[in-house]
């Protein structure tokens, strides 16, 4: 009882202090307070609830999220040096996107909230995964120039 | 079991039925090769088989379009051949020393039997075994098909309606499933589809159309994306890889479709998951939120696209896909396109013709298809009613249709004989069987319509097959009937009511729907034997002495190929070019690929030209020999004098010198003694009618119906090398150039050629 004292001091002092920061904040924001303060709640609750999914999803998000950041450097790329082995930038876009689209699928057939996919085995939705993507690089290896 | 052994009975059956009835040609005539297109197929097919498929890849061919050649690799569609070659290849590795002609023969009566199977399948996933045995006896059949691979039709629809019914088939099943490995193989049939056949943008532009049909009605789920995305991925860069498509499957606005619903997939697909995460007060503010940005990324976007298509003239399509999107586009623009005969609007009979009693079974089956609406059934519907619309296009496409129909059809007929023999199940039952056990239906008996209380999942079971014996059903009925009045006094939740006609109608219903099957049998048979089994380079007629042979066309080309040089150039109208270089082995101007317009043009004003100035034109392309087609002394309709005006319209179109009404008199076109004298002199008309006063005495043409203008005159610049025994194919020689010009002309005139 005795420690709780002087710790709740700062506490509140910075209650204070952001209430006082807000009151001056809303008045330059007279327009949209709401939106903004809905758009701040809005990603709030999207974080907690993407924190909330399982790992191995999230393993397989990290990889989309590098599939399609590779493929938007190929692009700016393009953009730099101009697109001359058109098949060698398409077959590098595509494989990117294809890439990232089957690991898509995959997250659907593997994630658990899905009830379509139950008795699905995640080796057997893997294993498909990797003989799609098999046949996807022979492909862009054929392509390639 | 045993419904799985008849069923796999029935399928045997059927390819076997469907490999038969397309050997009626092979029967009448011999195991040749027919019309015109094929005989490019299998030129190509024979230099894959000697020289191997590299060789094949980079085939440059010099001995058409001279002087300008053909890229064969480039611009063909390889499927047909490759399939073909392949076929070849394994056959004479198990020692069986069959010809590469007797295979290429072959092959579309074989593919079509494999495309009924796929046929099976395809119906299987959306109405089950029965409606698929059905549709595959149904397409076994159907004439529109048996028109395109009868044997001998060595052409590129024979593998691509396979291709096209194999593609659906899986793509529907990954759309059942869901499974990854399906949507693998759908990828893999659509890149064979696409080295077969240029009506694979058919299927690019069908299935984005149903993913954007089930994302507007509703029926969004994942196995909708797991689908469409990696076909649209793995399709587009397997399109790529065939040269003839190459950069098009990016860059033509026949796949803009696909890319822009595989953009609109992602975004349901986002905002599904995003709804699946937020609460939905937290859902509604980012849908607000984001309308109002995105809208306006949106528009940016959609500006830049429309301002790059709309700087392209034809707006990024090509000319035959512009002509199946406004039909009057190619008689405009592009009179090839519109010569042909095959890409004219077809005649209301010619649907009765090509797909007979289908015509009226498919509005049934479109009604069978909504009860109940699947994914699967609701492709069914699309798939009809764009091949429908196409169909009424071009009457070339008709064979996309076919196999529509069908499907349709064979679901309309087994859901009617589903009913039927229910009726006549329950009728037979309850007439065997009176007594306590059906008071408690509360029917009546007798011919007014009843109705049925059963559990829904017994029924499901008997719409599979129709052939289990009658002391079961009746067993079957007796256990249902004591199970209705034990769940009439339970009450229970789920009640089917199906309805039950009287006994008399479904008796005579059944008898008149095997009659009508019966007909359409009849008339495909008929169709198959009389009118599609022509190889069209033999042709034969009745007379009282009996049968007629007119072999003429390979009496030519014997002649060309024994009696000129091998490099020897051979001009004539482009019909005949894949038949003169497959079977004469000599190098032709222009051929059936008409790719080159202006090339054609070039051949059509000289066509049309005084002999003078048709004989500066040839000689300026090196050619050596003029060949065209007479069908006057013998009633052949299709003849180059009836083709003229459209060698007249394509050579007008670029050589402005060449007016059509030159040539018609008071907007007729005729030969006789009222024709204009441009018409008399034409180097065709001449050509085609030198010495024919000889045959009568008095020039009665039997195809025009009248006696020709110019009976008696001589030709100057060319001389004839040969004319074939019923005067169908005349071959000319050029006179070389005199040696002296004679008179005032001493110096070199400078001759004002066609520019190119």
């Amino acid at each position: 009882a005795g420690g709780g004292g002087p710790r709740s001091d700062p506490h509140r002092a910075g209650f204070t202090h952001c209430l006082s920061s807000k009151r001056s904040e809303g008045a330059r924001f007279v327009r949209m307070p709401k939106a903004d303060g809905d758009a701040k709640l809005l990603i709030q609750s999207l974080n907690k609830a993407y924190a909330a999914t399982p790992t191995n999803l999230k393993i397989i998000d990290l990889y989309v999220f590098f599939a399609m950041v590779t493929a938007l450097v190929q692009v700016g790329y393009m953009g730099v040096v101009g697109s001359f082995p058109f098949n060698s930038f398409l077959s590098g876009v595509l494989s990117c996107i294809g890439t990232a689209v089957l690991a898509v699928c995959l997250r659907i057939q593997v994630n658990k909230d899905n009830k379509e996919f139950k008795d699905l085995p995640p080796e057997r939705a893997f294993a498909d995964f990797v003989l799609c993507n098999l046949v996807l690089h022979l492909v862009i290896m054929n392509f390639l120039g | 079991a045993f419904g799985g052994v008849l069923c796999a009975f029935t399928l045997i059956l059927i390819g076997v039925l469907a490999f038969s009835i397309r050997l009626f040609s092979v029967i009448k005539y011999e195991s040749v090769i027919h019309e015109f297109d094929p005989y490019f197929n299998f030129r190509v097919t024979q230099f894959l088989s000697k020289n191997g498929i590299y060789e094949f890849w980079n085939w440059f061919d010099d001995r058409t379009w001279y002087p300008l050649g053909r890229v064969i690799g480039g611009t063909v569609y390889p499927g047909l051949t490759l399939t073909a070659g392949s076929i070849w290849w394994f056959v004479n590795a198990l020692n069986i020393p069959l010809s590469v002609e007797t295979v290429c023969v072959f092959t579309a009566p074989i593919f079509s039997a494999i495309a009924s199977w796929a046929t099976y399948l395809l119906t299987k996933e959306a109405k089950g075994t029965g409606a698929g045995l059905m549709a595959a006896a149904i397409l076994a059949m159907v004439p529109s098909y048996i028109s395109r691979s009868v044997a001998g039709s060595y052409d590129n629809e024979a593998v691509a309606i396979f291709a096209l019914v194999f593609t659906f088939y899986l793509y529907v099943k990954t759309l059942n499933t869901g499974s990854l490995f399906y949507a693998t193989l759908n990828a893999l049939s659509y890149f064979y589809m696409v080295c077969s056949w240029g009506g694979y943008t058919f299927i690019i532009n069908l299935i984005p159309m149903h993913v954007l049909l089930c994302i507007v009605t509703g029926r969004y789920s994942s196995r909708l994306y797991i689908a469409y995305a990696p076909l649209v991925i793995l399709g587009t860069l397997l399109a790529a890889l065939v040269p003839v498509v190459g950069f098009n499957a990016v860059l033509t606005s026949e796949h803009f479709a696909s890319f822009l619903v595989f953009i609109i997939l992602h975004v349901v697909a986002f905002v599904y998951y995003i709804k699946g995460l937020l609460t939905p007060r937290l859902f509604k503010m980012a849908m607000t939120l984001v309308i109002t940005v995105g809208l306006a990324v949106c528009f940016a976007v959609v500006a830049i696209l429309v301002a790059l298509v709309a700087s392209s003239p034809t707006k990024g399509w090509s000319g035959r896909s512009l002509s199946l999107l406004d039909p009057t586009y190619a008689s405009k623009y592009i009179p090839i396109i519109a010569s042909v005969s095959e890409h004219q609007p077809p005649t209301w009979p010619s649907y009765f013709m090509d797909i007979n009693v289908l015509a009226f079974l498919v509005p049934a089956g479109i009604i069978s298809c909504f009860l109940p609406l699947s994914d699967a059934s609701s492709f069914m519907v699309l798939y009809l009613v764009t091949a429908v619309y196409f169909s009424g296009v071009m009457v070339r496409l008709m064979l996309v249709l076919a196999p529509a129909a069908c499907i349709l059809s064979g679901i309309a007929l087994s859901s009617a004989f589903d009913v039927l023999t229910r009726s006549m199940k329950f009728q037979l039952s309850k007439l065997f069987d009176d007594g306590p056990a059906i008071s408690g239906n509360g029917s009546p008996n007798g011919s007014s319509a009843s109705t049925v209380n059963t559990s829904s999942s017994k029924n499901e079971k008997t719409e599979k097959s129709e052939a289990a014996p009658k002391e079961k059903q009746s067993k079957k009925n007796r256990r249902k009937d004591k199970e209705v009045t034990e769940s009439v006094s339970v009450k229970p939740k789920k009640e089917k009511r199906l309805s039950v006609l009287p006994l008399e109608a479904s008796i005579v219903s059944t008898l008149l729907l095997i009659a009508l099957g019966g007909f359409y049998v009849v008339h495909c048979v008929w169709a198959a034997a009389e009118a599609y089994s022509a190889p069209s380079i033999v042709l034969t007629s009745r007379s009282r002495e009996g049968l007629h042979v007119f072999d003429d066309f390979r009496e030519a080309y014997a002649w060309l190929s024994h009696n000129t040089d091998v490099d020897d150039k051979v001009a004539s109208w482009w019909d005949y070019g894949y038949q003169t270089t497959a079977m004469a082995n000599r190098t032709v101007i222009v051929d059936n690929n008409t790719w080159n317009n202006t090339h054609i043009a070039t051949v059509g004003t000289a066509m049309s030209s005084p002999e003078k100035a048709a004989w500066e034109i040839f000689d300026s392309l090196d050619v050596k020999y003029v060949l065209v087609v007479f069908g006057g002394l013998v009633g052949y309709p299709s003849d180059d004098i009836n083709k003229f005006l459209w060698m007249v319209r394509i050579g007008g179109g670029e050589f402005p010198h060449i007016k059509e009404p030159d040539y018609l008199r008071d907007g007729q076109y005729r030969v006789d003694a009222q024709a204009t004298p441009t018409m008399l002199n034409c180097l065709m008309y001449k050509l085609c009618y030198y010495r024919f006063v000889e045959t009568d005495g008095k020039g009665f043409d039997r195809v025009r119906g009248y006696e020709i203008g110019k009976k008696h005159f001589k030709l100057t610049h060319f001389e004839e090398v040969f004319t074939t025994h019923h005067w169908m194919v005349r071959i000319y020689k050029l006179k070389p150039q005199k040696n002296r010009i004679r008179g005032k002309l001493k110096k070199l005139k400078s001759v004002s050629l066609p520019a190119y």
